[in-house]
């Protein structure tokens, strides 16, 4: 590690690696390829302390010796890690400046997406992180949020500024060697959110974050970290959208939540990267893990509306450790034309008196395949564990599957596990009945899907039901024809 | 208001419709009587343009403008309405919410904005006042769980709201008991002026005591083998159809 920033440039600039920009803005992106120079490189690039470089080449030690999990039911072409760039920053950003010093294109192609920022300090009561291509550019509301003690700022930032929160807490609840993208995620994350709710405090506003993969051939690999302190409330909002790309883009997140004694935290996700074309071609990997920890009397709620990506890979997921600790998972999947999904939780009860509810509902059209994949786990010492399963799946068209894999692992009789499904299809006769009152197909489409999808959508922040309400509309646009 | 000449449609091929003709003026109450199979929902399903019936031959015009063309929403937003013989149902979208979403969509149409939220609530009460459904009712998912004189009320409920310039009632009778036969009708009673009209599509003669048709035509194999005044459906309620099929045989 004796390099120094010079000589790190000289070596990498002899290496040739592909280019190309969406925006006109600057990036400064690097060579193709992952090795030990490069993981060490994205350290030195972000300034971390020396203990942050040994974490990630750690990760590193592991992810040369694993393999690529298989057992999902997705069938794509792998990607070539060697051929992918691991780090892009925009040049002109300064997660320092405030939201007037931000480069006037970048916030000209957010409000294009609809993603407003100025609006929403205006209008809404949202303090946003945004991430674009790896590095924060803008935080707003970190003011009023300071005043409460409540730390949000990007990982970058936390790592320097809050070493003791991050070593405490980065890889306690996804270790770096957890799994095959976990383990590159830890060794190559770019950046990513930090959040910190101190004691007994109740965050006052939905807290968010908009990722985007903006530029070609990078991989994003996001790493974020909420930590609900005893007795605190906090609500995370996640949401993304991509521009349409050619090539197959990797994305590998991976988001930690520790909810302390008597803590709650709701975690919300709008997914909606691009998914490829009507013939299946582009469209990002999505390879996240997604996992939270409830000590005692904590209650830790995913929501998910996942409409992008041409695969997906994702098991938001509650580990129950404190007695009395609640789990929830509401998703809402939805599959068109070439799309496959293979997405679920995994609830594990370790505690006296856990409670988990799961409520997936899977949307398939076209030629996509939506699967649900669950685990439910009562482990031997949580007496008087309770878990509730509901897994719908809604077919569109004759070219569509369906899949639900729970399984149920119980090692406690006192557990009471119930689990229902159901699959139904859109039937002509509900088009036609619909049409019949004024609705055209597209309409009673959207309408059909939001009635099945209404028990995961009320879940949702109010501002953002809307929002994945358009989604769902948009996502199945031309799926009957 | 209604023109239908000569119409002849077939679903895969095979013909249900041979030539019917049929003219409803407004103001008039038709009621189509016939026998099992012999194509009344079929006629109601191409009046509002079901697509799985083919039309092979012949016309139906709204207000002199030929349908053929039509989409089912087209034709919705035209005024035709139909009170379906077996509504289907749709899990979570509540009674309100599909005719927000079916008011606001014929609006949309026609260019105009969306019903202001207070009209649309001052419209929902009216007309669920004249049909007595209890607002507990309006919440429920459409149709789901429904009792079948619930469905059937529900349907004539949708009529009210949207105000259709042309409602066929699809066997709206079937399942009724006879108190809720009797709130049905005189909602049906209520709904009609000198600007609208119904056709009535029935088994049997006891819906035509409550709504009481000005003609009534019978259906056998697809063509209209009798048409008349009220007296008919007593006439046809006293000898059933057989005498008609034997008269139409000959």
């Amino acid at each position: 590690m004796a390099y120094t920033e010079e000589e790190l440039k000289k070596e990498l600039e002899t290496k040739e690696y592909e280019y190309g920009f969406y925006t006109d803005i600057e990036s400064e992106t690097f060579p193709i390829g992952l090795s030990e120079e490069i993981v060490i490189a994205i350290s030195k690039k972000k300034e971390e302390p020396e203990w942050m470089t040994l974490w990630r080449l750690e990760a590193f030690k592991h992810w040369k010796e694993m393999v690529e999990p298989e057992w999902a039911n997705v069938h794509y072409e792998k990607p070539d890690f060697q051929a992918i760039s691991y780090y892009s920053a925009p040049k002109k950003a300064n997660p320092n400046k405030s939201l007037d010093d931000v480069d006037p294109e970048l916030l000209e192609m957010y409000k294009k997406l609809g993603i407003s920022v100025d609006e929403q300090k205006k209008l809404q009561n949202v303090a946003v992180d945004i991430v674009m291509d790896s590095v924060s550019v803008a935080t707003t509301f970190k003011k009023t949020l300071a005043e409460k003690g409540i730390i949000f700022c990007s990982i970058s930032e936390a790592i320097k500024e809050h070493p003791e929160l991050v070593k405490k807490y980065l890889g306690s609840v996804v270790p770096q060697k957890d799994n095959f993208y976990a383990a590159l995620n830890s060794a190559v994350f770019s950046d990513g959110s930090f959040c910190y709710i101190p004691k007994g405090v109740r965050c006052p506003m939905e807290l968010s974050t908009y990722f985007r993969i903006n530029q070609a051939g990078t991989g994003q690999f996001e790493r974020t970290l909420v930590i609900a302190d005893e007795g605190s409330y906090v609500s995370y909002l996640e949401g993304c959208t991509a521009p349409s790309r050619d090539e197959n883009q990797l994305h590998a997140a991976v988001v930690e939540l520790i909810a302390l004694d008597d803590a709650e935290i709701k975690y919300s996700t709008v997914q909606n990267w691009f998914p490829g074309n009507k013939e299946g071609k582009g469209g990002v990997y999505n390879f996240v893990t997604k996992r939270g920890l409830c000590e005692k009397n904590a209650k830790i709620s995913w929501t998910q509306v996942e409409t992008g990506s041409a695969v997906t890979w994702k098991y938001p997921s509650c580990i129950l450790k404190g007695d009395n600790s609640i789990g929830e998972f509401y998703s809402i999947a939805v599959t068109n034309n070439y799309q496959q999904a293979d997405t679920g939780t995994k609830m594990v009860h370790l505690g006296k008196n856990t409670r988990s509810t799961i409520i997936s509902k899977g949307i398939s059209a076209g030629k996509s395949q939506n699967s649900y994949r669950g685990l439910v786990q009562v482990n031997s010492r949580a007496e008087n564990a309770r878990n509730f399963s509901q897994c719908d799946s809604l077919l569109m068209g004759n070219e569509c599957g369906a899949h639900t894999f729970p399984y149920i692992e119980v090692k406690n009789k006192g557990a009471q596990i119930e689990h229902e499904a159901t699959t139904s299809k859109i039937g002509e006769d509900q088009i036609f009945y619909c049409n019949q009152r004024g609705i055209d197909t597209e309409k009673a489409i959207a309408l059909i899907v939001n009635g099945f999808s209404k028990e995961v959508l009320n879940k949702l922040p109010m501002e953002f039901a809307v929002e994945a309400q358009k989604l769902l509309e948009i996502s199945l646009e031309g799926s009957v024809g | 208001m209604l023109k239908i000449e000569n119409l002849h449609a077939s679903v895969e091929d095979k013909e249900i419709l041979r030539g019917i003709n049929l003219e409803v003026k407004a103001g008039e109450v038709h009621a189509i009587m016939g026998p099992n199979g012999s194509g009344k929902s079929t006629l109601a399903s191409v009046i509002a343009g079901k697509e799985e019936f083919e039309v092979t031959e012949g016309s139906v015009s709204l207000e002199g403008e030929d349908l053929e063309d039509a989409s089912p929403e087209e034709r919705a937003h035209k005024g035709v309405f139909l009170s379906f013989q077996y509504p289907v149902e749709i899990p979570g979208v509540s009674v309100t919410n599909f005719m927000k979403t079916a008011i606001n969509e014929s609006r949309k149409a026609k260019g105009l904005e969306d019903m202001p939220a207070k009209d649309m609530l001052k419209l929902i009460r009216e007309k669920s006042e004249l049909l007595e459904i209890d607002r507990k009712f309006l919440s429920r998912s459409l149709n789901q769980g429904f009792s079948g004189g619930e469905k059937k009320r529900n349907e004539i409920f949708q009529m009210a709201m949207l105000e259709p310039k042309l409602a066929i009632l699809d066997e709206t009778d079937s399942g009724l008991d006879i108190d809720a036969l009797r709130i049905v009708a005189n909602g049906v009673n209520k709904l009609k002026s000198k600007d609208n009209a119904v056709i009535v599509i029935t088994h049997y003669q006891r819906l035509l005591d409550y709504i009481v048709p000005d003609f009534v035509h019978v259906l056998h194999n697809g063509k209209i083998v009798k048409s008349g005044g009220k007296e008919l459906a007593l006439e046809l309620e006293e000898k059933g159809y057989d005498w008609l099929k034997q008269e139409t045989a000959v």
